[in-house]
């Protein structure tokens, strides 16, 4: 049994946002950070191998400094780790990018018993669709939101929080989740899980070693194979300052019921 | 020469910064407030195997060097001194010694007890007429066939009340004076052993102070450390290692008081501009900026020679000294800069300034490292 998990190493948001003039993130300049939605599904991941002792195998998708984050991910606890890496697999969107992690997780192996766990979206792109993807061309069942996760045998159930309410799904391995915050708290990384983080093994997936899966098609991979196209990146104007009314009279009361009304609301 | 952390002491480096900043800061007013041991952080810092990082793994720890333990001190101390003192007492003062010193049999059994079995370590040294002048201990220590029994009391002890595994310093044979004194591991379960007056300081509110009395205290005679009479040398190495520590909560405590006064600083307005566009207020950083540049440079280059196996004892009194009293000049301005607010608790600096004034007097006061530092550079 293993745990599978994808991760993206995305530009830290909380600091100084830097954009290229095309519009684009000036991603270089940057300081990086795992996605946050991330860290839940490695600790969900983790908490599966404390639970049953299994195997838990990071994956990223991204350029040679992603290394960096793999070794934080097996100072946390993860076991092995792969670094999908190749010139051609740059500039893919959420379709490109989920064939060759799929494609990956293929190499990888996937096993009847296994789980992949996904975050449910990256702070920098926010489509929420790379997991979701993954599932499909993996042809094997995801639920998406996870919440809360149990395990029992090839049972999988998984509470999905939903904007008004929760969904309880049950399903069998192997499977697909893509986590959210409310899932769990990451844990840190520890001592000795930083000392041996070197020592354990990451594998560098190119391009060779992916071509001959049906998946690695030049024309659905890369730059070239992504079928989104980025048109004008601008940011977005800020919402005007909310007006906070304080008070529990009735001329407060009656000053609301007015802004609401002016705002055709009420 | 290399400036650059490795790889892990990075990565230590940034744990610790997460840690500090999710589970410290938010508690560190309330732990000096009410002068609470934080149980609950040093339990969380044993499971990560913070506490005792510098253990060897065959013995249950990571086998950190010490500068990635310097590191781990000086990250707490950002935003609370008192947790980087425990920190920095049971892997520097307890561990260290038993590393050092210890036999195999001790450091398999007590080893163990100060990472795995999440018991905290102390270094009882200091007496009531013994401070600078350790020689001038009274607590002895006499051998009854299979035991030693312990008389005598130990004061200002760090962790003093909550500690499991102390290591203890006592007079075998007063005629010999400094080549009297053996080292003993004591545990706090130990017939005779018992806490006493619970120190009330200026800062440090949440490390637990204590005095430790022996009251014919039996401590198995396998438990003597390193050889009878021996002792003297064992506190001096122990201490200088111990400096280190003290020099990495010094420069911890000097970092976050300086962050905290350049975020007051760029928001504070006085005379229609924030008081950081002010060149008084400027230079002021421009100073701490050099001082905490040097003393962490001196710290990180003590706990380097520290793991290389070099001499380090001119390093660690150097860093200790420059490190301490650049905290207390730097939380001090630090006050300045926040003006009336920086005297009440709604700001952390003046815990900050209360906490800096220990490490210019324990584990060696400014004075003694002038001592140790003009001793080794002039040849006695």
């Amino acid at each position: 049994m293993k745990a599978i998990v994808c991760v993206k190493q995305v530009p830290d948001t909380s600091g100084k946002v830097a954009v290229n003039p095309d519009g684009t993130l000036n991603r270089a300049s940057m300081a990086t950070i795992i996605n946050p939605d991330d860290k839940n599904a490695v600790e969900a991941a983790l908490k599966l191998k404390d639970e049953t002792g299994c195997k838990v195998v990071a994956v990223t998708m991204g350029p040679p400094p992603a290394q960096g984050m793999l070794r934080e991910l097996l100072a946390m606890g993860a076991d092995e780790a792969v670094l999908v890496s190749a010139r051609e697999f740059g500039g893919s969107d959420t379709f490109a990018t989920s064939q060759i992690l799929a494609a990956a997780i293929k190499k990888i192996g996937l096993e009847d018993d296994d789980i992949v766990y996904c975050g449910r979206q990256a702070i920098d792109g926010d489509t929420a669709q790379v997991g979701s993807q993954i599932a499909e061309k993996l042809g094997i069942p995801q639920i998406s939101y996870a919440a809360d996760i149990k395990k029992d045998g090839s049972k999988v159930t998984v509470k999905r929080m939903l904007e008004d309410g929760y969904m309880t799904i049950e399903t069998q391995t192997p499977c697909l989740l893509t986590c959210i915050k409310e899932l769990n708290v990451p844990r840190y990384m520890s001592i000795k899980g930083i000392m041996g983080c070197y020592n354990k093994p990451v594998e560098v997936y190119d391009y060779n070693t992916l071509k001959d899966d049906p998946l690695i098609d030049p024309a659905t991979i890369g730059l070239k194979g992504s079928p989104t196209n980025i048109f004008k990146s601008f940011t977005p104007p800020q919402k005007g300052q909310g007006k906070m009314l304080e008070g529990a009279d009735m001329s407060t009361c009656q000053e609301l019921v007015s802004e609401l009304q002016k705002k055709h609301i009420i | 020469m290399d400036f650059h952390l490795t790889r892990e002491q990075d990565l230590v480096r940034q744990m610790m910064h997460d840690f500090t900043e999710n589970e410290v800061k938010p508690i560190a007013a309330e732990t000096d407030k009410t002068s609470t041991y934080p149980r609950e952080t040093i339990e969380k810092l044993f499971d990560l195997g913070v506490m005792g990082m510098i253990v060897p793994e065959e013995f249950g720890g990571a086998g950190a060097d010490d500068l990635c333990s310097a590191i781990a001190i000086e990250e707490l101390s950002k935003q609370c001194a008192s947790t980087g003192d425990i920190l920095a007492t049971h892997n520097g003062l307890c561990c260290g010694p038993i590393i050092q010193h210890g036999n195999a049999e001790q450091k398999a059994k007590y080893l163990r007890m100060l990472t795995e079995s999440h018991k905290v370590g102390a270094f009882a040294l200091t007496e009531p007429d013994a401070g600078s002048d350790a020689a001038k201990g009274t607590c002895t220590a006499v051998l009854e066939g299979d035991h030693y029994v312990l008389n005598g009391s130990k004061i200002f002890i760090t962790n003093g009340y909550v500690a499991d595994v102390f290591v203890v310093f006592a007079m075998t044979d007063k005629s010999k004076g400094t080549r009297g004194i053996s080292a003993f591991i004591v545990e706090s379960s130990f017939p005779g052993f018992s806490v006493g007056k619970h120190e009330e300081k200026l800062g440090l509110h949440g490390s637990p102070t204590a005095e430790i009395v022996f009251t014919d205290c039996i401590v198995p005679k396998e438990n003597l450390l390193g050889q009878e009479g021996k002792g003297f040398k064992i506190a001096m190495q122990t201490l200088d290692g111990g400096r280190i520590g003290i020099a990495a909560q010094a420069l911890g405590i000097a970092e976050g008081a300086m962050e905290e006064s350049m975020n007051f600083a760029k928001t504070r307005e006085q005379f229609g501009r924030p008081i950081a566009k002010f060149q008084n207020t400027q230079f002021v950083f421009a100073d701490m900026h050099v001082a905490i540049e040097a003393a962490r440079l001196l710290t990180y280059k003590a706990a380097t020679l520290k793991t290389e196996g070099k001499p380090f004892t001119l390093d660690a009194a150097t860093a200790k000294l420059f490190a301490s009293e650049a905290a207390m000049k730097i939380t001090t301005k630090a006050v300045q800069i926040h003006g009336g607010y920086g005297y009440t608790k709604d700001y952390p600096v003046e815990r900050m300034m209360r906490d800096a004034k220990i490490t210019e007097i324990y584990e060696g006061t400014s004075e003694i490292q002038r001592v140790v530092i003009s001793g080794n550079i002039l040849g006695k």
